[in-house]
Formats: structure tokens, sequence, C-alpha cells
């Protein structure tokens, strides 16, 4: 076994902290983007107005044109448009990229220093579960406009982050004979990412419902005038959830596979193992609910929250409180 | 069936069937036992069950006297097996055979017909195009063969009609969600099936010794319920070295075991040759399908007890429990019920690395063997093996038992180094600790019925992808000839998920343009 490489560890710990104060700057700025929202939109809105007015007067006619609420500053494929100007946002994404560069150096770094899978412990599946979620988004952000999510999904890279160095922190070594297996790193590795589709389609719903509510009472203000309409967002978190469904599927069967090499049995309804089912048939019941009369829109977009709500509580109190075979490794 | 009973009043009773079978198989249905499912599985991970340790749930029981009867009775303890979580997944078998079912053939029929006939208006179709030909370019009948051909490459299944080209693709999205549920049947049967053929147990081997594989060597063993014994393969292993490698370069996790490594001799049948095998964690030894896995070790001291009489009434390894895994102490119980005229018993710690404290304590400061000392207690009196209530043997009871050696009376404690022998007071005895051999605990696995859950669920996992993926689309070309220029008329109709309908229409419209002379549109009616 190869010795830990302790100066690479102490880089690795002194990154994540610096990782942790830029997620913050980039928080700020997307907490920013919404405050400033109302004023971009009725910014523009004048701009516009004018304009229309120019043209109204070239042409003769009276300037009739008045602010209209239910025009749409975002597209529905949540692709980048040239609307509402949002300084704050593109500040907060640049931002949030050199933050997921650090965050990923010090990752790796720790991975290297044991010369393993960085995802052996608490500390470090939450830190590099926290990278993938980031990542995941930057990602997303290259070919869609996802800005609006930008403060949830920073948000919570930065509880994250917070919760793994202050909670679990935990000096780098060599894992456990348990966790020696080329299954740690499919296994794991897929279940996070799977995890950071879930969180992003879990913010979408939650402004799904926010936007519904607003389009129904005709009061679609400030901020929700940036997110794209609630059946784009039921749509969008509908295919993003098909992909993360698939992986997650994949996690239970790989999880299995590993559990029948290390303890001889694919399926003991172990703690974990009972909650990953919850989590797979809520998810299931959420690509069922689509095709089920009455249950798209609000309700599906409920389960989808429920499905994160278990989610969380999986990686959170099951970890801790409940006596399971998957504790010891802390994830 | 006589035709007096079919025309009776029994018309309501099957229209009642009816309308249940129907309510069963609906999607809603369908969708409220999958999510009860989930809510049902969450007890199991809240409560104890007696599937992983019976003991617990007694404990449990008796430390809530009044929830725990109510409970128990309720099924809170064997979740997985109760009544009403097995109600749930069969009610959802059988409604998800009773949906698929029809579907499937629904489906076989749709496979065998034509694409669906062309619709009067297509500019009606989610997304619609136009586009006029060249004077010089191919005739209308022509052109629908070019359209066939172009669709044809897209994947789509045509049918060159009168006029037109009626065309869908994306088939076999439902034979994915067909056999995606057909998969997850086959895991639910497989599993089931498992219960009743697999066979699993624990052993515990000290190092040189063996085991056979027979249902009287086994410490504990739990049959599938179609079991019987001579389905138990005989082979035999033998114990040759356990080794433990341990963390010594790190400060951090100083003594942290890196690597476990069981070397056994194996003997695959009766008379067959024997070799050497290992076995680690993660890595199993497999003998004719049946897995050791190795879960668990510790050390066993080989202890010899001399009684009052002078003759040996015990030698042999005892089976320490480690205690505190960080530097593995572990719990000595020893039970010497041949020794006379007194019965025997000894309860103390294993110390793999002894180090006594400036206040006279001893502690284990290493997991690894470096200075091995037996710290123990000596009772004599009735151990209680012959009170026939059964006994743990990792417990002494020593009410009915007498101290004999303790820190806490005048004799003091037994301390002993490998090699040493202890003399008991009152001429009761003497004890030695020989050597001392480390253990492994196994747990022995056979499950034929894995492969088949396993292929299942590959089966579905692979479905899954085809369903959730593959597009199903129509699309459906007109041709006709105006002013001596073809034009040409196309829609497409997604079925379910619309995601990419516009983009494919951009590409299609793209291999129009280049196999054909089209004239530029002048005005914006199509996009």
């Amino acid at each position: 076994m190869t010795p830990v490489n302790e100066t690479l560890a102490s880089y690795s710990e002194l990154f994540m902290l610096i990782a942790s104060f830029i997620y913050l700057a980039a928080f700020l700025f997307f907490s920013w983007d919404i405050a400033t929202a109302s004023k971009a939109v009725k910014k523009l809105e004048a701009e516009i107005a004018t304009e229309r007015s120019k043209q109204l007067v070239g042409a003769g006619g009276p300037a009739m044109d008045q602010p209209n609420q239910s025009r749409q500053f975002v597209s529905d494929d949540m692709e980048y448009t040239d609307g509402v100007k949002r300084p704050a946002a593109n500040i907060g994404v640049a931002i949030m990229l050199i933050a997921t560069l650090a965050h990923g150096f010090a990752v790796i770094a720790r991975g290297m220093a044991a010369s393993r899978a960085p995802w052996g412990n608490l500390y470090e599946f939450m830190t590099s579960g926290a990278l993938v979620i980031s990542v995941v988004y930057l990602v997303f952000l290259l070919r869609k406009d996802l800005r609006f999510v930008g403060t949830f999904v920073s948000g919570v890279v930065l509880l994250m982050m917070m919760a793994a160095t202050v909670g679990f922190p935990t000096p780098v070594g060599n894992v456990q004979p348990a966790l020696q297996s080329w299954w740690l790193i499919t296994h794991v590795s897929v279940a996070v990412i799977a995890t950071g589709i879930f969180s992003l389609t879990f913010a979408m719903s939650v402004l799904q419902l926010i936007k519904q509510r607003a389009e129904k009472n005709h009061s679609v203000t400030g901020f929700m005038r940036l997110v794209p309409s609630s059946l784009a967002l039921e749509n969008w978190s509908y295919r993003l959830n098909a992909i993360a469904f698939v992986l997650w599927t994949f996690t239970l069967i790989a999880g299995s596979i590993w559990a029948e090499q290390a303890w001889g049995r694919y399926w003991n309804w172990d703690a974990k193992e009972v909650w990953t089912f919850v989590i797979w048939v809520i998810y299931a019941g959420y690509l069922h609910a689509r095709a089920t009369r009455g249950w798209t829109g609000t309700r599906s977009a409920w389960l989808n929250i429920t499905g994160f709500l278990a989610l969380v509580f999986n990686y959170t109190i099951v970890n801790v409180y409940f006596p399971s075979l998957h504790s010891y490794a802390g994830f | 069936m006589s035709t007096a009973q079919t025309t009776l009043p029994s018309l309501g009773f099957r229209g009642t069937l009816r309308f249940m079978w129907t309510q069963l198989t609906s999607m809603r249905t369908a969708l409220m036992l999958l999510l009860l499912l989930a809510v049902a599985a969450v007890p199991g991970s809240l409560f104890p069950q007696r599937r992983a340790g019976a003991d617990i749930v007694e404990t449990w029981i008796e430390d809530n006297p009044t929830a725990g009867p109510i409970m128990d009775a309720l099924g809170m303890f064997d979740v997985y097996s109760s009544p009403w979580f097995s109600a749930i997944y069969l009610l959802l078998m059988v409604s998800l055979v009773g949906c698929l079912w029809p579907r499937g053939r629904q489906h076989l029929k749709s496979l065998r017909q034509p694409p669906a006939r062309t619709p009067r208006n297509l500019n009606r179709l989610p997304e619609y195009g136009q586009l006029v030909l060249e004077a010089d370019g191919p005739t209308p009948d022509q052109a629908l063969v070019d359209a066939e051909k172009i669709l044809k490459k897209a994947g789509y299944r045509t049918e060159l009609r009168d006029g037109s080209v009626g065309a869908e693709r994306g088939y076999t999205r439902e034979i994915g969600n067909i056999l995606f549920h057909f998969g997850l049947l086959g895991v639910i049967v497989f599993m089931g099936l498992g219960g009743l053929y697999k066979y699993e147990g624990q052993k515990i081997i000290v190092e040189g010794e063996g085991f056979t594989n027979n249902l009287v060597s086994y410490d504990s063993f739990t049959p599938g319920t179609a079991f019987s014994e001579e389905r138990l393969h005989p082979f035999a292993i033998q114990l040759e070295d356990f080794d433990v490698v341990f963390d010594r370069e790190s400060e951090t996790h100083f003594g942290q075991a890196l690597d476990y490594t069981a070397t056994m001799q194996v003997t695959p049948a009766p008379g067959a040759e024997t070799y050497q095998d290992t076995i680690k964690v993660n890595d199993p030894l497999t003998i004719d399908g049946v897995r050791m896995f190795l879960v668990g070790n510790g050390y066993a001291p080989n202890i010899t007890v001399t009684d009052g009489n002078g003759d040996v009434a015990y030698s042999g390894p005892v089976i320490a429990q480690i205690q505190d895994p960080n530097v593995n102490s572990s719990l000595v119980v020893l039970k010497v019920p041949d020794a006379r005229p007194e019965q025997l018993g000894f309860v103390g710690l294993f110390l793999p690395t002894s180090y006594t404290g400036d206040d006279g304590v001893a502690i284990s400061i290493d997991p690894d063997a470096y200075n091995p000392e037996l710290i123990l207690n000596s009772y004599y009196g009735d151990i209680g093996l012959d009170s026939g209530v059964p006994q743990n043997v990792y417990v002494l009871d020593t009410e009915t038992m007498t101290e004999l050696n303790s820190r806490n009376n005048d004799n003091g404690g037994i301390t002993l180094g490998v090699g040493d022998t202890y003399e008991l007071p009152d001429n009761m005895g003497t004890i030695t600790f020989d050597s001392w051999d480390r253990y492994v605990g196994l747990d022995v696995h056979y499950d034929p019925s894995k492969w088949g859950v396993g292929f299942f669920a590959t089966l579905a996992l692979v479905a899954l992808v085809i369903s959730l993926y593959v597009r199903r689309r129509r699309a459906w070309v007109k041709a006709s000839a105006k002013d001596g220029h073809t034009v040409i008329e196309y829609g497409l109709l997604a079925r379910g998920e619309t995601f990419g309908l516009r983009d494919e229409n951009i590409k299609l419209r793209q291999t129009f343009d280049t196999t054909w002379p089209v004239i530029p549109p002048n005005t914006s009616e199509d996009s």
C-alpha cells in the first residue's frame, strides 16, 4: 500500500477551505442577482417601451404600449437570450467556476494523497459530492441558461462543504479492506452524479410551484420574471430526472453486486438499501405520474420534492443515526 | 358452465369483478400502490428487524412493554415478510401484469400494421413544413420514392401510398417499456426462488482448524424453505494462516488494518486433490457455487486448564471477541464444565499488546500481538449448563458461582503472558496460556437464483434506457403537382414526449433541401 502523502493532504485541506470561501462569494452574487431582478426587468421594460414609442412616433401613431407582465424574458427551452442584463449572475457563474477549479484541485489532491478514489468516508463523500454537483451545474450552464438556480446550487454546495469540514473532518488515510473495491469507484460515483442531477431538478420543481401560483394569480414579478414558465420547468425536470433515474437504477444494481461480493447477499434490507429502494420507488412514481391523468403539474412536482427530501434524509439521518452495514463507511 | 348460470344475476358479479380488475390495472392504482410500497418499506429501517437480529427485537419489546407487542402484532419487526407488505407488492405485480399484457398484445398488433394513415391536413401537426421544387425537379411520384428512402434512412418504418408516404419510428420504446417491467417481475420471481433453494451459514475457524460442509459443522445455519441436507456441497477447507497488514506509515491512522488474507487449503470434494486458495474482504472463495466470505476475525488464545483433581479439564483455543477494534482488546469467556470437584469459569480480556499503566490497569495499546496477555477473573461452582436453559457461549452466568480470582478480592486477578501458568487458590487447579492463534469468521452463502436476479436486473436497466430515450415519432410526406412544380408537404407528430421534435423537423428539412432542387421560400410561412 502506498504511504499517504501528507504534504498533498494538507494542500487539499487548505484548498477545500479556499473553495468554500469562493463559493460563498458566488452565493452572494447569485443572491444579489435575485434581489436586483425586479429592477433589471423594469429597466429593460422601460427601454423596450421607449424604443417602441419611438418607432410608433416615427410611424405617426400614438404611444399606447404599457409595461406588459406577460412578456417573456426567458426562453422556455432555457436557451441564452439577449434579454435582461444580469451582471451579478454572470459574475456569480464566473466565481463559481473559479471555486470549482479550486475545489477540484482539493478533491484530486486528496485522492492522490491517499492513492485511491477520494470518497472513502463521510468527509470525502460530501466534498466530492459537492464537487460533482457544481460540475454538473457548470456543464449544464454551457448549453442552458440555468442561472436562475445559481443561488440554490451554490448554497447547497457551500452547505455541504461546511458540513464536511466542520461536522466530519477526517484526516486523510487508507481505507479499510471492506472499501478496497473497484465498486467503490463505480457505485459511489454514479450515485453522486445522480444526486447532483436530482438536486438540480428539486430546485426546478420548487420554482415550478412558486411560478405556477404566480402565473395563476397573474402576479409574476421580480425574479420570477427571469424564471422559465412552470410548464417548461416541469418538462425540463422530467427530462433530467429521466437521466438521473437511470443512474440511480444503476447505483442500486451496482450496489447489489458489490454487496454480493463483500457480504454474500445482494439484498438484505439494510437501512441504506431500504432508503435507496424507497428513493428509487418515489422517482419511479414520479416518472409514471407524467403518464397518469391528474398527476402532472403540481403533484408530480411534489413527488420530485419528496424524492429529494428522501435523498437528503438518506445521506444525513440514515448515515449518522441508523444502524447499517453502510455506516462504517460513512455513506 | 351452463347457459343458465351465465344469464343469471352473476352478470352483476362479473361486472363487479371486471370493474375491480379495471380499477386495479389502471395507471392511477399502479401509481398509488407504488407510492404505498415506498411508504411501507420505511418502517423496516426505523425499527429493528428479526431477520437482522432477533435478540435486538426482543430487547426492544421488553423496553417498550406497551408499544412493543402492538407493533409486533402489526408486523413492524418483520416488515418485509409481513402480510401487508407482501399484499402491496403482490397487488402491484398483478396490476403490472394486467397493465402490460394488453399493452404487449396491442403493440404486437401495431408492429404488424402499417404506419398510421395520412391525415388530411398536415399543417395541423405540431411540426409542419412545405416546399416547392424547381420545375425541372422530380415528379411527385419520384419525390415520394425519395422521401421514403430518406425516412427509412432516419430509422422510420415506411409505407408508400397514393400521393403520400406514411412513416413511424420508435417501436422499440414500447418494447423497452414492457421489457423493463418484465425484468422487474423476473427479479422478484428469482428472489422468491432464492428463498427456496439458498442456504447460508456462519462458521468460525481458528488457524490450523478445518471445516467440512455439513450441517453439524456450522455455528449457525439458515436454510431456504426447500432445502435438504444432500444439497450441501461436500467440500472441506482448512485455515492454514490468517495474515493482517496494519498501517505503520500514517500518523493519524496508525495501526489501522489495511488488509486481511486468509490462506486456505481447499478440498473441493471427498477424494479430490487439495489446493491452496485465499479469502480476502471483497474477494470470497468460491467452491461449486458456494461462496465463503471473510466477515470477521480475532484472536484465539490457546488455554489449558487442569482441575482440582489434577486432570486436564480443558485444552484448546478460546474464541475472544474483539471489544475495541482500534486496539483489539478482546473478551475471553471460558467455561470448564468438566472440571472436578468444582466446575470452573473464567472471564476477562485478551490484550494483544498489553501495557500496564501507573494505575495498575492493563490495557492494549496496539491491535497487533506484540505482547499478548490474558487478564482474567475466575469462578467456581455450578456453570448451569445442566439447567436446560440455552446459554450464550460468550456470557458466563456467575449467579450460582463463587468468585475465586478478581481485582476486587484478596486473591487478585490472573495475569498471564504466553507460557505462564497460574495456580488457582484453594487447590482448584491451574490455568496455562499456551499460545495464541488468529481466527476468522466466515459467512457461507449458496444462492443459485442470484444469476437470474442479476440477469433480469440488467435486462430491466437496458430496457429502461430504451424506454426513456427512444423517441416515438410519426411522419408523413405528401407530394402533389401545382403549376408544373412539385409541392412537398410534410408533418411530424410525437407520440409521448415531444422533446427534440423541432430539431428533427430542421434535420429532415435540411435533408430534403440537399436532395431536391428546392425553391427558396420568399415567405416565412414555416420555420
